[in-house]
């Protein structure tokens, strides 16, 4: 801790600071007297009035139209799940492996697991009750198949503490895989740049 | 066996003298890696990764024998590339779906590639095509297989199966570069594992076995997984419940692996059941028949005062032996305070046999238990139909053959492939129903100390025998002289000359003799064959540690005192150790803790049979009843051992003590009778929660408590009856189960549920003009019984088998008491 030096040392003037000019407090009537007719006749309250008057003729108004405009969200922003498809096959990612169950800190994640037609493990049905959940993203990093990310829907107000969604409400629609706008994660859990160089290779007899 | 003293790592250790080294260790917390030994099997040195160095030089942990100052280390430079190398090679080709693997985590692959580091790879092989088999109710994923053998070792060595083997699995060669370059170990290892995956051996592509499932449990990977259970919970999301198995008298110690239903569902459901398979095996009614409980949605107010009413009403209560031991106390309680009487035939059968028993040997309980019989080297079975009676008894058969180079001795009317297949030493004798004293004389006659036993019953043996002269041809070894002419080369001259040798051969000749032998017509009663003294006197070298199992033919027997005499003499008076099969779950416990009475009364209360008012765990009485796995409390099994069992379900309704709290007995739960079961009777006064339910490192089973055998008193008579000839002939049927069936509850579970019917060889069905399906009417002097045929392939000969697992046939409609009848068997 190099730099604490500095914050520990709380010596006003050696350090540029300097004390605002504030005339002392009124200690008699007469002085709060004087100081009510001042405040009030200095006109600054135009100011403020000119400020306002200024901006609005000329129409650069900065406010967000809340909810008919709605900022932004960056890509490692951690809001309702999404449950992603397989590019090459459109086909869900999610293996049912149960990690992001078993992860989860505050016991939102529940799913139910069978056997397929074709001999695999399926998901039978995912819920989160985002009532419970805290949105700390555990889920999107554990997943070892990038399935389950988050996405930038933060608008669940619920009439009721408990709030599920399921598998379909969270999975990519195939339109949008068609579409090709199927957003990626890019926040904790996704692949880090220059991963290929990290991995150490295995070899291969073919 | 002595004690001896050995050093690992630094650490004095105590072990029996010819203990594996493996064993020792883990015994004393000493962790040396392994993948292929199974504890209580023979080391099948597949995996080599439990290399030590013992002395200096390098041995298998697994099946290097600890000798008497052994210098251990179980880690050296050489030994830790080994394993690292053992470790790669095992993760050479296998795939890394571990997200979908059943084995979710409890996978030894996964543990010891981490333990050993294994961080990256450095061998390769072209994979070959390994798709899985379904083989009925077990997956086989060979791509995930590790061929470790472990399936076929339990197979083998614990159950008998003999089901599966290893398969060539057509691989390439390994690069010839590896033999110089690898470790020599971890190199014989994989160029072993790469010629071979798990195969079936009855040659088809489903499993035709006892069904028990052990393979998948002991399979370290997730390549051997239950087809029912497959990719249905993670392993870490299932709670385990330490139980008591409630289907037989083995009393196994299982865990029910409970977790909510589905996310609709969040009452409990048991998902699996797991055991410690390194020191209990169990059978296929245990590890698949665990949800029979009985599920009540709440508690049944009407039917409740109606039972009341009925207790009331009633002067007998009937109940059958799948109860707890606090139940019995409870039903010996109620009778004690409101003069009921108690009618269970089963356990008054087996009471009744074992204090006969007792006025020989002058202890309430036979000597010995499954775990002796394990250890001993030579095994009679007789009076029961093993491999259904108790698959534990049977293991501990097989077990003690296999491992020890046993031999054993199975003494039975009705013939089973399954106990013939479990190996050449043991020598099946069918002999004719109602004969069991005849084997109990041969025994007395072969084993028991002469000397001791009392003049009649000597003089008694001795009638059987008699001297015979018979002609026998015997091989004798000549040694025949001949001069033979020779080319051979003179040193001197150095030319080809002909010389003349003498060379003597030796030739085997046929001699006939006639010698006297000594006849014993108890061979020739019993059915045995010619060779059996032949075959017996090969089987008995080297033989020093004795075991004997009866079961409950005896007990129902008509002469059932007189062969509890006889049991009594032959552990007595011979090296026999004696272990008897109590017929259901609990029928030791309620012998012992229950005073029975022979006949009912006028209104009668069933629990767990039909009666005028029915109490029922299996849903169908008047008043439901918590079954086994819903119910805190001790059973009593074979091994005399009172075993802690807890509730794996939630019961909603009520149970026998609300009964009997509201008939004036007062217990806020059953399991406060756990500690008042009687003294007298070898129970200890412990409490419920004070039992522990677990085994030890070192295989040491720590689990409730083992009764006390308390002496009683002994009558100096030891006059047994003589034999009569009396035998039961022409269609025979017998009162017993198929595998994996015992009662009502196993078929009321899910996996095992079937209909039942009667059960026939195909051999019988072969000559006789029924077949598969036909309904057949059954007769005898006790009444007549409509039922199925279910053909059956484990079993041969002419006696069908009537069972008792299905409620809507009860077998002693045709057989009455003892479990053997003659009937007549028409097509309806």
């Amino acid at each position: 801790m190099k730099n604490t030096q500095e914050f520990n040392n709380r010596n006003v003037s050696e350090n540029g600071y300097y004390l605002v000019d504030i005339a002392d407090y009124p200690t008699d009537g007469w002085g709060k007297f004087k100081r009510v007719v001042q405040r009030t006749f200095r006109g600054e309250l135009f100011v403020g009035l000119w400020v306002v008057l200024r901006e609005m003729i000329k129409f650069d108004i900065h406010t967000i139209q809340y909810p008919q405009e709605k900022m932004p969200i960056g890509p490692r922003y951690r809001a309702v799940h999404e449950m992603k498809r397989l590019w090459e096959s459109d086909a869900e990612r999610c293996i049912g492996c149960g990690l992001c169950e078993k992860i989860c800190i505050s016991n939102c994640i529940k799913m139910d697991t069978r056997i397929d037609e074709h001999s695999r493990k399926e998901v039978s049905e995912y819920t989160i009750n985002l009532g419970r959940c805290i949105f700390c993203g555990y889920c999107a990093e554990v997943c070892p198949e990038l399935a389950i990310t988050h996405g930038g829907e933060y608008e669940q107000a619920s009439e009721q503490r408990e709030h599920f969604v399921d598998y379909s409400y969270m999975l990519t629609p195939l339109d949008k895989m068609k579409a090709g706008t199927q957003v990626e994660f890019e926040g904790f859990g996704a692949i880090t740049p220059h991963e290929d160089e990290r991995v150490k290779k295995t070899p291969l007899a073919y | 066996m002595s004690k001896i003293t050995i050093n690992i790592d630094g650490k004095e250790v105590q072990t029996q003298e010819g203990e594996y080294i493996l064993n020792a260790a883990r015994a004393n917390d000493i962790f040396i890696p392994a993948i292929c030994y199974l504890t209580r099997c023979s080391p099948t040195l597949a995996c080599r990764i439990c290399l030590v160095e013992a002395d200096g030089k390098q041995v298998y942990a697994c099946n290097a024998k600890a000798k008497e100052g052994m210098n251990i280390v179980t880690s050296t430079p050489t030994i830790e590339s080994e394993r690292r190398a053992i470790m790669e090679v095992y993760d050479v080709n296998h795939p890394l779906q571990c997200g979908v693997c059943d084995q979710s985590g409890e996978c030894e692959l996964q543990n010891y590639t981490l333990e050993i580091g294994v961080d990256s790879q450095s061998y390769a092989i072209k994979d070959v095509d390994r798709s899985s088999h379904d083989w009925g109710h077990l997956h086989y994923d060979p791509g995930l297989c590790i061929v470790c053998e472990r399936c076929v070792t339990a197979c083998k060595d614990m159950i008998g199966d003999n089901s599966l083997k290893t398969i060539a699995r057509g691989a390439d060669a390994l690069d010839a570069e590896y033999k110089e370059n690898m470790p020599k170990d971890a190199y014989a290892m994989w160029n072993k594992l790469n010629k071979s995956v798990i195969g079936l051996t009855n040659g088809t592509d489903v499993l035709d076995c006892t069904s028990c499932g052990e393979c998948a449990a002991v399979c370290p990977v997730g390549a051997l997984v239950d087809t029912d259970f497959m990719y249905k919970s993670n392993a870490w999301e299932l709670k385990q419940i330490p139980a008591t198995c409630g289907h037989c008298s083995a009393g196994c110690q299982i865990s029910y692996d409970v977790k909510h239903t589905s996310i609709e569902n969040p009452e409990n459901k048991i998902y699996r059941v797991m055991n410690e398979w390194n020191y209990v095996s169990l059978c296929g009614a245990g590890r698949y028949g665990f949800d029979y409980e009985n599920r009540v949605s709440a508690k049944d107010e009407a039917a409740f005062a109606n039972a009341i009413e009925a207790f009331k009403k009633a002067d007998t209560i009937a109940f059958t032996s799948t109860i707890t031991n606090e139940e019995a106390f409870l039903l010996q309680k109620m009778k004690e305070k409101f003069g009921y009487k108690l009618v269970n035939n089963e356990a008054k059968a087996f009471q009744t046999f074992l204090n006969n028993y007792s006025e020989i040997s002058g202890t309430k309980l036979y000597g010995s238990d499954l775990k002796v019989t394990h250890n001993s080297n030579f095994v009679i079975s007789v009076g029961t139909a093993l491999k259904s009676d108790n698959p534990n008894a049977r293991y501990a058969l097989n077990n003690s053959m296999t491992v020890n180079k046993g031999a054993g001795l199975y003494f039975h009317p009705v013939s089973d492939p399954i106990i013939e297949g479990l190996g050449k030493s043991i020598m099946s004798v069918k002999h004719a129903p109602l004969q069991e004293e005849a084997v109990m004389y041969l025994i007395l006659d072969l084993f028991a100390d002469k000397s001791k036993l009392s003049s009649d019953l000597v003089a008694y043996l001795a009638s059987f025998h008699s001297t015979k002269t018979i002609t026998v041809t015997e091989s004798v070894k000549e040694k025949v002289v001949e001069m033979v002419k020779e080319m051979k080369k003179n040193e001197e001259t150095g030319e080809e000359e002909e010389v003349e040798v003498e060379k003597s051969t030796m030739v085997t000749k046929e001699v006939s003799k006639e010698v006297e032998v000594d006849e014993n017509a108890l061979f020739a009663l019993l059915n045995a064959d010619a060779k059996f003294k032949e075959d017996l006197d090969k089987n008995l070298n080297k033989k020093d540690a004795f075991s004997l199992i009866v079961g409950p033919d005896f007990y129902t027997h008509p002469n059932a005192k007189n062969l509890a005499r006889l049991v009594a003499l032959v552990e007595k008076y011979s090296d026999f150790e004696v272990v008897m099969i109590p017929a259901l779950t609990n029928s030791l416990g309620v012998a012992l803790i229950c005073e029975l009475d022979d006949a009912k009364g006028k209104f009668t209360v069933g629990y767990n049979t039909q009666a005028d008012f029915t109490l029922s765990a299996l849903g169908d009485g008047d008043l439901d009843m918590p079954a086994i796995n819903q119910q805190e409390g001790t059973l009593t099994s074979i091994n005399k051992r009172v075993n802690p069992t807890n509730a794996a379900l939630e019961y909603k309704g009520y149970e026998l003590n609300d009964i009997a709290n509201a008939l004036g007995l007062k217990a806020d739960n059953v399991i406060d009778y756990t500690a008042k079961l009687p003294l007298s009777a070898g129970f200890k006064a412990a409490e419920f929660d004070s039992l522990p339910n677990r085994y030890e490192n070192d295989g040491t089973e720590v689990r409730g408590y083992i009764l006390e055998n308390v002496a009683v008193k002994m009558s100096d008579d030891e006059t047994v009856q003589m034999y009569n000839n009396v035998k039961l002939e022409g269609t025979v049927v017998y009162v017993a189960n198929p595998v994996r069936q015992f009662t009502a509850f196993t078929n009321k579970t899910t996996a095992l549920s079937q209909e039942g019917g009667i059960y026939m060889s195909e051999e019988f069905l072969g000559k006789s003009d029924l077949n598969e399906g036909d309904s057949v009417r059954i007769k005898s002097s006790n009444g007549e019984l409509v039922v199925k045929i279910i053909s059956d392939n484990k079993i041969t000969g002419d006696i069908a088998l009537l069972p008792t697992y299905d409620s809507k046939i009860n077998p002693e409609v045709i057989t009455g008491a003892y479990r053997f009848a003659v009937a007549s068997i028409e097509k309806v």
